[in-house]
């Protein structure tokens, strides 16, 4: 009889089968990114040559791009591997089923949302963001896309066996958004009036730990009734 | 070793069997038939634990599924209709991912290849092959695993005859190696009958 697998075999294996199928399958980390980009070029170009409103939307502006690219991306999450049986498979081997969810969202941040962290600050010089508030931007972002992530998947874990979840999911997962983004949005702004924002920070922390203590199980739980 | 008590499966308010009882012993080959819909796939996923019986429970060594999951996972081995496949990666990184997964050593990869007569197809993508070659992928693995309950869902659909002849085979050898085999098919068999017990399924009409 073999050993079973350890924890952190079974999570490195699933993570990295899931990056070499989003990076043999480009559109998966192009097509958010993609969408990113073009809501805030947008709205640099059409708010015009007005560079204080510009910089009073900013904050918001960036994080409801980031909001709705991780929303757009993540019925991909578990959708393929239910269409083709991997799902099942997933969900009969030896291991428990939150490792191998935990592993399927890290992979799907690590596509969607790395990259768009990676370009905010490039959109926030396009969007006149003031230079105090990059530094909050970027923990926000930081700490908040992997809580849409986990958050997330729990929705999608509930609507994988429905033809048409898309609009469902949104219904299900975005009031769960909300504080997320009021926090966030907060915190870079407070940053950008220079007064404090660590309060705003440790609240979205403590939310990210929740979430990543949490949502795993109740992701497995969830794929359970969908499937049955 | 694997047994089932009571077992009521409904379906979009139909019956489709009612306090069904089975019990299967080491050796045993088993067919469920029935026509299209009569529940053959969900006594499978009922019996894999994919799916929640009506009534009834389903036991391995007199513990119920729900509660050894990890000790009945690592000795069950289920291909379901769809082969869970990935069409990204290639043959060779489908099996040893598969492989993987059961904590399986991943060396003997080439040799597998070369049972499911796709030797040489090892760095194609799966997206290239055909949906018989597919499902060799998924049924590679029963020549090394060590799992002791197969439970097979359409194995031999899409597989042509050769490749039948050899999958019987194997499933014949596991059986006489004390291990259990459930499948579903709408061929006959061609093992010897003695060897395989059928289970027909009929419609309830209510």
């Amino acid at each position: 009889m073999n050993p079973a697998l350890s924890y952190r075999q079974a999570f490195n294996t699933i993570l990295k089968r899931d990056l070499k199928i989003a990076l043999r399958h480009r559109d998966d980390i192009v097509n958010p990114l993609l969408f990113f980009i073009i809501v805030i070029t947008l709205f640099a170009i059409s708010v015009g040559a007005m560079p204080n409103v510009l910089m009073t939307i900013a904050p918001g502006v960036i994080w409801v791009a980031a909001l709705l690219s991780t929303l757009l991306s993540l019925e991909r999450l578990f959708k393929n591997d239910y269409q083709d049986g991997s799902l099942e498979q997933l969900l009969l081997s030896p291991c428990p089923v939150f490792i191998l969810v935990l592993a399927k969202i890290v992979a799907h941040w690590l596509v969607t949302s790395l990259p768009l962290i990676l370009l905010a600050p490039l959109l926030a010089m396009m969007m006149n963001l003031h230079p105090d508030g990059y530094l909050a931007l970027f923990l926000t972002l930081l700490l908040g896309t992997p809580i849409l992530s986990l958050l997330g998947a729990i929705g999608v874990a509930l609507t994988v066996a429905l033809k048409k979840g898309g609009v469902l999911l949104s219904l299900l997962i975005l009031p769960l958004y909300i504080p997320v983004l009021i926090l966030a949005t907060a915190a870079v702004e407070a940053a950008t009036m220079n007064s404090p924002y660590q309060g705003h920070l440790a609240i979205i922390a403590a939310l990210f730990f929740a979430s990543l203590i949490t949502a795993p199980f109740a992701v497995g739980a969830a794929l359970k009734v969908s499937t049955n | 070793m694997l047994n089932a008590s009571n077992l009521t499966c409904i379906r979009e308010e139909r019956i489709l069997f009612d306090a069904l009882d089975l019990d299967f012993q080491p050796g045993d080959i088993w067919q469920i038939a029935g026509a299209n819909g009569t529940g053959k796939t969900s006594l499978l996923r009922i019996l894999a634990g994919l799916m929640e019986p009506e009534n009834g429970e389903v036991c391995y060594q007199q513990t119920a599924i729900q509660k050894c999951a990890e000790e009945y996972h690592q000795d069950l081995l289920y291909l379901g209709h769809s082969p869970g496949v990935k069409s990204e990666l290639t043959v060779l990184e489908n099996l040893k991912f598969n492989l993987q997964l059961c904590s399986q050593d991943t060396e003997q990869c080439e040799k597998l290849l070369e049972q499911v007569d796709l030797f040489g197809f090892a760095d194609t993508l799966a997206a290239h092959l055909s949906a018989g070659q597919h499902r060799r992928i998924a049924l590679a693995r029963l020549w090394l695993t060590q799992a002791k309950i197969w439970i097979l869902d359409e194995p031999f659909t899409a597989i042509d005859k050769l490749g039948v002849k050899r999958l019987e085979q194997r499933i014949l050898e596991h059986a006489d190696q004390g291990g259990i085999v459930i499948l579903t098919t709408h061929q006959d068999l061609s093992l010897p009958k003695s060897r395989y017990q059928t289970l027909t399924l009929e419609r309830i009409f209510s």
